[in-house]
């Protein structure tokens, strides 16, 4: 109290008329805002307590529980805004450094929402994808520059490994103690069950989960947490880590309590340990490290699988696509600024890295220029919210698109952003036995599905709206975007004309 | 107005061929006529032909054809022709002065080779030598176009009705093994010459009809290797793209078809494994040249061509036979005009391949 105080962010209204004191509330929250008053028979709340999860305000039988924003706010000041000063009250109370979840939620431009799809009207047909064969396969991974004919002239399979993608999205790295047991069970079943992939992340992949391989994306972080020879063979493809969107230039931290039972066996690091990934891989400091790492990975795995380089977007983003599809990596996955994250410092969250939409035209092009864009498929992420976003990065360049935030939201994350706590209420990001229960693997899968094969209508009504019926002829055809509120200069690095040109 | 070139210009188009698989020649009067019926398929803002077999008596030189703005952007490409090319012959190409076509720039037609010891410094064929030579022409001169450059074959086209820019160009007295033809119907073009159809990069010749949708995601793809899209029309680009798969990567034209107008997935899990893996192989490979939205398309090549639908087929084309002739038209009614006896009239299905070979040694 005193100097010390923050007046809490959230406030609970509870309507006394409706509340029937049944106390669901008091056991869903993990946060213990909520308690039985037992004198005064009713239930009352700490404000100071709540992160506005909704986990009451969704299971209250009565509706009698909403989460307002707290009206009570510092003198206003355009400089010095609420949010800064109470930054600097926690810093100055703590001394440590701010810790943020989820993606980058600063108003910087949102590129998707400022271009525009284009659709076919007169001068060709427009395809309805109820009546015509509607195509979203497809293949991630090197090809070759040439073909190779055997003595009687037959063409010689000379295809590395691909990826196989009924749709253009996967489900990216979320690891194993960042999520719980039930949060990778569902996307592994979803995956699964959509033909497609979903990514262990750096925590290593629990031994129930080998069953799904064939829709594992498995990963190689920094701090190589349970990477063994069993589990780079029990996927269909390796990522070796480089950068994350939300949190460039560093690695990643789970703290030790969530390092409990199966998430410490499966990373093989003790209990209780925190698990912090150094912030470069110490046998990378430089692109011909990167190529040896690539190809031990792909002597470990018998050349049978392609080898993903994740990194984040950050200024030079360009020129490292064109160093990383050099190095032998099959695939490049680039993680925009607004990418999601467990727990990352506010500061990095929140000013380090550039937008996807900037990253992703910078590097189609580049790698084009180049004559390289076929050496590599490009997957981007951070952050894709819906079918119109995964069209507009296909459109501009992209193979296909990485989702995790959306797929957190489908099971059940209201977007509190306080992952970092391990008190997920849904049962998500959380590794507390009885939190965890709370996601049923059967209804956050079955979600995914629901969630995945709607984008795939979507996707394919509006390829249909402009005359096409196969994402390969969407992928780079930015005549079919137009931007609009952009300057010349972003309009050129986007390589895109404006709206009315 | 802006050139192609300098914005896209969707079109819809009327087209139409005739070959004799025994190489007999024909004069161009008849595939003129079969542009008639199609009149309003066109709109007088483009038409052309090209035809195979013309130039017997230098058939090893390369013809281009050349539209000129001014005296001046003739002498600059002159000069660059002489210091690249032994130029073996330089005419004027004959044309009729009708009221129909108007505004003509200056038409030149020059039978050149590469200097051996040019080929030899550079370490590469000779049509990858012509074909830099007019990419370079082409961009960078400006006032000069090269809209035809193969051997003993010739593009000629013009702003005007198809049947108009035949009488024009006096194709009456050229005598081909095989002609195609080209109406086009612009959307909004400011009647530019060179914007009109057929394209032609060596030997390979389009004329097409329809907008594809996939222009931007083919147009990218292919200008990684070389190839620079300057009319920004999908003619332009689907002949890069036959260039590259035929010439460079050695495709047949079956393989081709394949990948331009590959089949669906649904019907590529239907296939034998061998066949399967075959177009598995091709469809992913080059899957940024599959081509999708409306086309059909004639490619002509020396000793023969191939016609080609979109794999929804949503543009008419049909295909008959006469004796040693084979027609191919978007009407049925054009082929009536060429050979009122034609049989075996049928519509090919979407991305069903037609080649038509001329015998070998009758070309």
């Amino acid at each position: 109290m005193g100097i010390e105080f923050i007046y809490p962010e959230f406030e609970v209204v509870r309507n006394q008329n409706r509340c029937i004191g049944c106390r669901v509330c008091e056991r869903q929250c993990a946060n213990e805002v909520h308690t039985y008053d037992a004198d005064g028979k009713v239930i009352i709340s700490d404000d100071a307590k709540c992160v506005n999860c909704q986990r009451c305000v969704s299971l209250c039988p009565t509706r009698a529980i909403k989460i307002v924003k707290s009206d009570c706010r510092m003198r206003e000041n355009a400089n010095w805004a609420d949010d800064t000063i109470k930054e600097i009250y926690k810093q100055a109370n703590s001394g440590g450094v701010l810790l943020s979840s989820m993606g980058n939620p600063k108003p910087f431009p949102v590129y998707w929402d400022k271009i525009l799809i284009n659709a076919s009207q007169v001068t060709n047909p427009p395809i309805d994808p109820l009546r015509e064969p509607m195509e979203t396969k497809v293949f991630l991974g090197k090809k070759p520059d040439s073909i190779e004919r055997d003595e009687n002239g037959k063409l010689i399979n000379n295809l590395s490994p691909q990826l196989k993608l009924e749709l253009p999205v996967m489900f990216s790295a979320m690891s194993y103690g960042s999520i719980s047991y039930n949060a990778h069970k569902s996307l592994a079943l979803a995956a699964q069950q959509l033909g497609i992939y979903y990514n262990t992340g750096e925590g290593g992949l629990h031994e129930d989960f080998y069953v799904y391989g064939e829709n594992t994306i498995v990963q190689v972080a920094s701090g190589r947490f349970g990477v063994h020879d069993d589990y780079l063979n029990a996927g269909a493809a390796v990522e070796i880590k480089m950068g994350q969107g939300a949190k460039p230039g560093i690695g990643g931290h789970l703290p030790g309590t969530k390092i409990v039972g199966d998430v410490s066996h499966t990373r093989m690091i003790p209990e209780g340990s925190d698990a912090i990934s150094p912030a470069p891989h110490h046998d990378i400091y430089s692109i011909e490290d990167l190529r040896q790492l690539v190809y031990s990975l792909k002597e470990a795995t018998q050349y049978k699988k392609p080898v993903i380089v994740k990194v984040a977007a950050v200024h030079n983003i360009a020129a490292i696509a064109s160093g990383i599809a050099r190095s032998g990596a099959d695939i490049i996955a680039i993680d925009g600024f607004r990418g999601g994250t467990g727990a990352a410092p506010t500061r990095i969250r929140d000013n380090v890295g550039i937008p996807i939409e900037l990253a992703l035209a910078a590097c189609d092009q580049r790698l084009r220029e180049e004559g390289i864009r076929n050496q590599v498929s490009l997957v981007v992420g951070g952050s894709i919210r819906s079918a119109s976003d995964v069209v507009k990065a296909i459109a501009l360049g992209a193979d296909a698109c990485y989702v995790a935030t959306a797929a957190l939201l489908a099971m059940g994350c209201h977007l509190c952003r306080t992952c970092q706590t391990g008190k997920c209420n849904w049962g998500i990001a959380t590794q507390n036995p009885e939190l965890v229960k709370r996601l049923n693997p059967e209804i956050g899968s079955q979600r995914l599905v629901n969630l995945m094969t709607a984008w795939g209508h979507e996707i394919k009504e509006l390829m249909g709206g402009m005359g096409i019926n196969s994402i390969e002829t969407l992928r780079g055809n930015r005549l079919m975007l137009r931007g609009i509120n952009l300057t010349e200069k972003e309009l050129e690095i986007l390589g895109i004309s404006h709206a009315g040109e | 107005m802006k050139l192609e070139g300098q914005i896209r210009i969707p079109s819809g188009c009327a087209i139409s061929a005739v070959i004799s698989k025994d190489g007999n020649r024909m004069n161009g009067e008849k595939i003129i006529e079969s542009m008639k019926p199609m009149h309003d398929r066109s709109n007088g803002l483009g038409g052309g032909f090209a035809a195979y077999g013309i130039y017997p008596e230098h058939k090893e030189q390369y013809a281009l054809h050349i539209f000129f703005d001014s005296i001046s952007a003739r002498e600059e490409c002159e000069h660059l022709l002489r210091k690249s090319f032994e130029v073996v012959k330089d005419e004027s190409i004959k044309t009729r002065t009708i009221p129909e076509i108007t505004d003509e720039p200056i038409i030149r037609r020059y039978f050149v080779s590469p200097l051996n010891s040019v080929l030899t410094a550079l370490q590469i064929d000779e049509k990858e030598y012509v074909v830099r030579i007019v990419t370079k022409i082409n961009i960078e001169l400006k006032g000069s176009y090269v809209f035809s450059c193969g051997k003993n074959m010739g593009a000629f086209k013009a702003v005007g009705f198809p049947e108009d820019v035949g009488r024009f160009y006096c194709l009456d007295e050229y005598e081909a093994y095989s002609w195609t033809a080209h109406g086009r119907y612009p959307t909004n073009t400011p009647g530019w010459w060179g914007g009109a159809h057929p394209f032609a990069l060596l030997d390979y010749t389009i004329v097409h009809n329809g907008e594809i949708s996939s222009y931007d995601a083919n147009r990218r793809f292919i200008e990684m290797y070389g190839y620079k899209c300057t009319l920004q029309t999908d003619t332009e680009v689907i002949t890069y793209i036959a260039d590259y798969l035929l010439r460079r990567q050695k495709l047949t034209l079956e393989e081709m078809a394949s990948v331009v107008a590959a089949p669906f997935w649904q019907t590529i899990d239907k296939k034998c494994p061998e066949e399967r893996e075959r177009l598995n192989y091709l469809r992913t490979v080059f899957s940024s040249l599959l081509v999708t939205g409306p086309f059909s398309i004639i490619l002509g090549f020396e000793g023969g061509l191939m016609a080609l639908n979109d794999r929804l087929k949503l543009r008419s084309m049909v295909v008959g036979e006469k004796d040693d002739k084979v027609y191919i038209a978007s009407e049925e009614a054009a082929i009536r005009v060429m050979e009122p006896d034609a049989q075996n009239i049928y519509a090919p299905a979407g991305g069903e391949p037609v080649i038509v070979k001329v015998k070998e040694g009758k070309f």
